[in-house]
């Protein structure tokens, strides 16, 4: 912690900042990648077959991938991943506009409260992501069609959160994308900007601007510890 | 001692009266005099040559492999080096497998100006180059008895076009490609009546000929017949286009400069010597363009089958442009060939062109070089209507003293070896270019005709394997009643010595075969038909599309099939004298998801095999009254057994409604 504080003091409010930008930016990237993957394996699908789970949108491999995994899915009733019947996709991309407008107020403000209740309620909105997530999926592999062809008592067909499922003739697995990621790093940057100005005394600080021309922003988180 | 041939190794092999007395006779003093071989020579180490060609469960070959089906009409497609089948492309022949040329999109290709022709004999695979290299877009294959030349699609692998030869009859010297498939050549091996007429058969001499047919290719593949050159009434045996330095030339051999019309292995055999023509095709061209043609009457179909709307479609032609030798001066020449010369094969260089004397012991090697001297000095020794014929031995480059008899053809290794196989003596033959020096010899089992090194004939061969495509197998496989495969015969030629690694059956008879890298086609191989971009008229992209529409007495039938069932998959409202079209599109867009369709009683039809994205239609002509299953015929899932349905038929005064539906209780 001695080396980081090291590291950190010269400007650690001018650090708090880079890494609040950084942490808007890496929100940005999430529109561009998929969020989460499942790869499903099957001795017909020897090559595997791949479902993307974007912030506004599902796809596969092909265009064609949802329709085929669709075709599997109802031997055993599973309902058609619709991804138009998801309203998630439709109002995520906007909850994540407003995470990312957040962002840019508490990095415009340079605010070290704001950085912790941004990077707070992020988190707090991606752990009811990845939860609404699970709920879909336990919806999908639970509620089955009582007509299906195939039926194995005891049998539901929730892919897996996170890691190896085995479901019948098919090995499951799940796991985070690259947008998972971003969204990790935007959290881990926000707390980090709030986590080094802390870091900080006001002493410190004071002595700091004897070094440095001290600009007005600094000037006023000075003032109010 | 009894002079068995020793290479016969089996005392019951007899192919002997097969052949001519006289040539046999040749043959077997020849083939006891060849040192002692047993049937295992040239072999290697048995679980060697398995090593070899293992290919483990789930590994690909190296090699694509496509063979001529002969007397099947269709192209089969081989891994080397197994030797395993993957598939049958049907091209000539109508296929109830998949239903080609009995659904209504694919039967205009077989269509001719004599109407619809179900068969043909396919001989010679070739594959569309660039710069002389086998470029992997299109395999063309000629149709000798209905003259015809196809061309596949080797993203598909499914036949694209067929092309009607007019004034030409038994397509033999075909479909040779230019050096950048400019042109693909088709010459006639049987001289006929141009244009046909009623005469008398004794009157061959004054009203046959033989007619050597340019075919354009155009960037897209598509055939065009760009003019015809009318050649005396020989047979027009086989032809190679030039290559490098030779490429604006096509040559083709001749035998029958008799003009015998009768009993043609006696008549036919006495000159010592016939021709191989040298065609310039950019001359003709240019004499095309300068109007030195004539119009030649001559209807002709060309077929093309579009991507698109996945349907063939006829289009027929009258007349074709004609050039007269005599009358173009520089565009034919003969070079004279001993004794019925079979195979021209030309050498990676373009320099040396080889002609087999099929009656012969030895092979003539002439070289393009000494011929364009020989042409600019005028080295000529007569000529035959009005057609120059070079001094063999101004054009000569070298004889080789094959030791074996009856060459039938040439290929081509990377290493300025050439490889002859020998019909009679049953034997492929290695030697040197340029010394003419023979290097190996192995027996082959039995009688070859054509042999096949990967890109063999091109300007770049792949010289590791050599494929001999035997005509006889006798005693080589587990009988199998009269009628037996033939074979083909892998040899690995990658060292000094070929050695024989493996014997494979083949589907009819394999004339010529052409292989090309896995790695060229394979990435190229398309999955699916894309259902967005399926222009048939009768498609149906969606369930909720399906219908049954009557027009009169025409029922259309729009239906689907995805897994596992059929929209509509009950039917009712047909009645007896109407005529049911089945238009099925698959709606699936997953690789290798295929579905069939069958309908019971189908008189004069097949079935329908699609795959992913496709659109077929099926004619269907209820012969009684009652209830008629259809049914998917392809295994394509685990509820396959259950994609049935039922149609309805009634008797014409009954009154039933249509109607259609699928899953109403």
């Amino acid at each position: 912690m001695k080396t980081l504080r090291h590291i950190m003091a010269p400007g650690k409010k001018g650090i708090a900042h880079v890494f609040m930008l950084g942490a808007v930016i890496s929100s940005v990237f999430i529109y561009f990648f998929p969020l989460w993957k499942i790869t499903l394996y099957a001795p017909q699908y020897p090559q595997g077959i791949r479902m993307y789970i974007w912030i506004h949108k599902i796809t596969g491999d092909d265009a064609y991938t949802l329709q085929n995994i669709n075709i599997l899915n109802h031997y055993v009733g599973m309902k058609d991943i619709d991804p138009h019947a998801v309203p998630e996709l439709h109002y995520f991309p906007y909850a994540l506009a407003g995470i990312i407008f957040l962002g840019i107020m508490a990095w415009l403000m340079k605010k070290r409260w704001m950085y912790l209740a941004w990077a707070f309620v992020y988190a707090l909105l991606s752990v009811m992501a990845i939860y609404d997530f699970y709920r879909w999926e336990y919806d999908y592999g639970h509620h089955l069609d009582p007509k299906a062809p195939i039926k194995v008592p005891g049998m539901a067909y929730q892919p897996p959160l996170i890691g190896v499922k085995h479901l019948l003739n098919f090995t499951a697995i799940s796991l985070p994308e690259w947008a998972a990621g971003f969204m990790l790093v935007s959290i881990i940057l926000g707390f980090a900007a709030f986590i080094c100005c802390r870091s900080t005394s006001v002493k410190e600080q004071i002595n700091h601007h004897d070094l440095l021309p001290a600009d007005s922003s600094q000037a006023s988180v000075v003032l109010h510890h | 001692m009894h002079m068995k041939p020793i290479i016969f190794s089996r005392p019951t092999t007899q192919v002997i009266p097969l052949l001519p007395g006289i040539i046999a006779m040749a043959g077997l003093l020849l083939a006891s005099c060849q040192a002692r071989r047993s049937s295992e020579a040239g072999a290697i180490n048995a679980q060697e040559a398995a090593q070899r060609v293992y290919v483990a469960p789930g590994k690909y070959d190296e090699f694509y492999a496509f063979m001529s089906g002969g007397y099947s009409g269709q192209v089969s497609v081989y891994g080397l080096p197994s030797g395993r089948l993957f598939k049958i492309i049907p091209v000539f022949s109508q296929n109830p497998e998949n239903g080609y040329g009995y659904s209504e999109e694919t039967k205009p290709l077989l269509m001719t100006s004599y109407g619809f022709i179900p068969w043909d004999d396919a001989h010679h695979p070739e594959l569309s180059q660039t710069n002389g290299v086998p470029d992997g877009r299109w395999l063309f294959i000629n149709a000798n008895n209905t003259p015809r030349v196809a061309r596949i699609d080797l993203k598909t692998f499914e036949t694209v076009e067929t092309i009607e030869i007019p004034n030409s009859a038994g397509n033999h010297s075909s479909p040779f490609v230019t050096e950048n498939t400019e042109y693909v050549v088709a010459g006639t091996r049987f001289s006929v009546p141009t244009p046909q007429q009623d005469v008398p058969i004794d009157s061959y001499k004054k009203n046959f000929k033989g007619v050597l047919s340019f075919i354009k290719v155009e960037p897209s593949g598509d055939m065009d017949l760009a003019f015809q050159v009318v050649m005396p009434g020989f047979d027009y045996d086989l032809a190679h286009a030039g290559k490098g330095k030779s490429k604006d030339w096509v040559f083709f051999t001749c035998y029958n400069s008799e003009e015998a019309h009768t009993l043609l292995e006696v008549n036919a055999s006495q000159k010592d010597k016939d021709f191989v023509a040298a065609i310039n095709w950019k001359k003709a061209e240019a004499y095309i363009q300068q109007g030195k043609y004539h119009q030649m009457p001559g209807t002709y179909y060309d077929n093309r089958f579009d991507t698109s709307t996945q349907t063939a479609r006829s289009f027929v032609h009258q007349g074709v442009k004609v050039l007269i030798p005599a009358e173009c001066p520089g565009l034919v020449y003969l070079i004279p060939a001993p004794k019925s010369p079979h195979g021209v094969d030309v050498d990676p260089s373009g320099n040396y062109i080889v002609a087999n004397g099929k009656l012969n012991a030895d092979l003539s090697v002439f070289s393009f070089d000494k011929m364009q001297q020989a042409i600019q000095q005028k080295q000529f020794d007569g000529e035959v209507n009005g057609i120059p014929v070079l001094k063999f031995d101004a054009t000569l480059a070298g004889i080789v003293k094959s030791g074996g008899l009856g060459p039938l053809h040439t290929e081509f290794d990377d290493k300025g070896n050439a490889y002859t196989t020998f019909f009679i003596s049953s034997e492929v033959v290695k030697w040197k270019l340029g010394t003419w020096q023979v290097e190996d010899r192995q027996p082959t089992f039995y009688s070859p005709g054509h042999l096949m090194i990967p890109g063999g004939d091109s300007r770049k061969p792949w010289g590791k394997y050599l494929v001999a495509l035997n005509k006889i197998t006798k005693d080589r496989y587990l009988p199998t009643g009269p009628e037996l495969c033939q074979s083909a015969q892998l040899f690995d030629i990658s060292g000094d010595k070929m050695k024989l690694l493996l014997d494979f059956p083949t589907v009819g008879e394999p004339h010529y075969a052409q292989a090309i890298p896995a790695s060229i086609l394979m990435p190229q191989s398309d999955k699916i038909y894309s259902l967005a971009n399926n222009r048939n008229p009768y498609v149906t992209k969606t369930e909720k599309e399906a219908r049954v529409v009557r027009n009169g007495r025409r029922i259309d039938v729009y239906m689907t099939e995805i897994r596992s069932h059929f929209v509509p998959d009950n039917i009712e409202g047909i009645h007896l004298g109407d005529t049911v079209y089945f238009h099925l599109t698959n709606l699936e867009q997953d690789w290798d998801a295929a579905h069939g369709f069958a309908v019971e009683g189908n008189r004069d039809n097949a079935e329908l095999l699609l795959m992913p994205g496709q659109t077929k239609t099926l004619k269907w002509v209820p012969q009684r009254v009652g209830v008629f299953p259809f049914y998917c015929t392809d295994f394509c899932s685990a509820l396959h057994q259950e994609m049935q349905g039922y149609i309805r038929v009634s008797a014409p005064a009954e009154q039933v409604a249509l109607s259609w539906s699928t899953g109403k209780e």
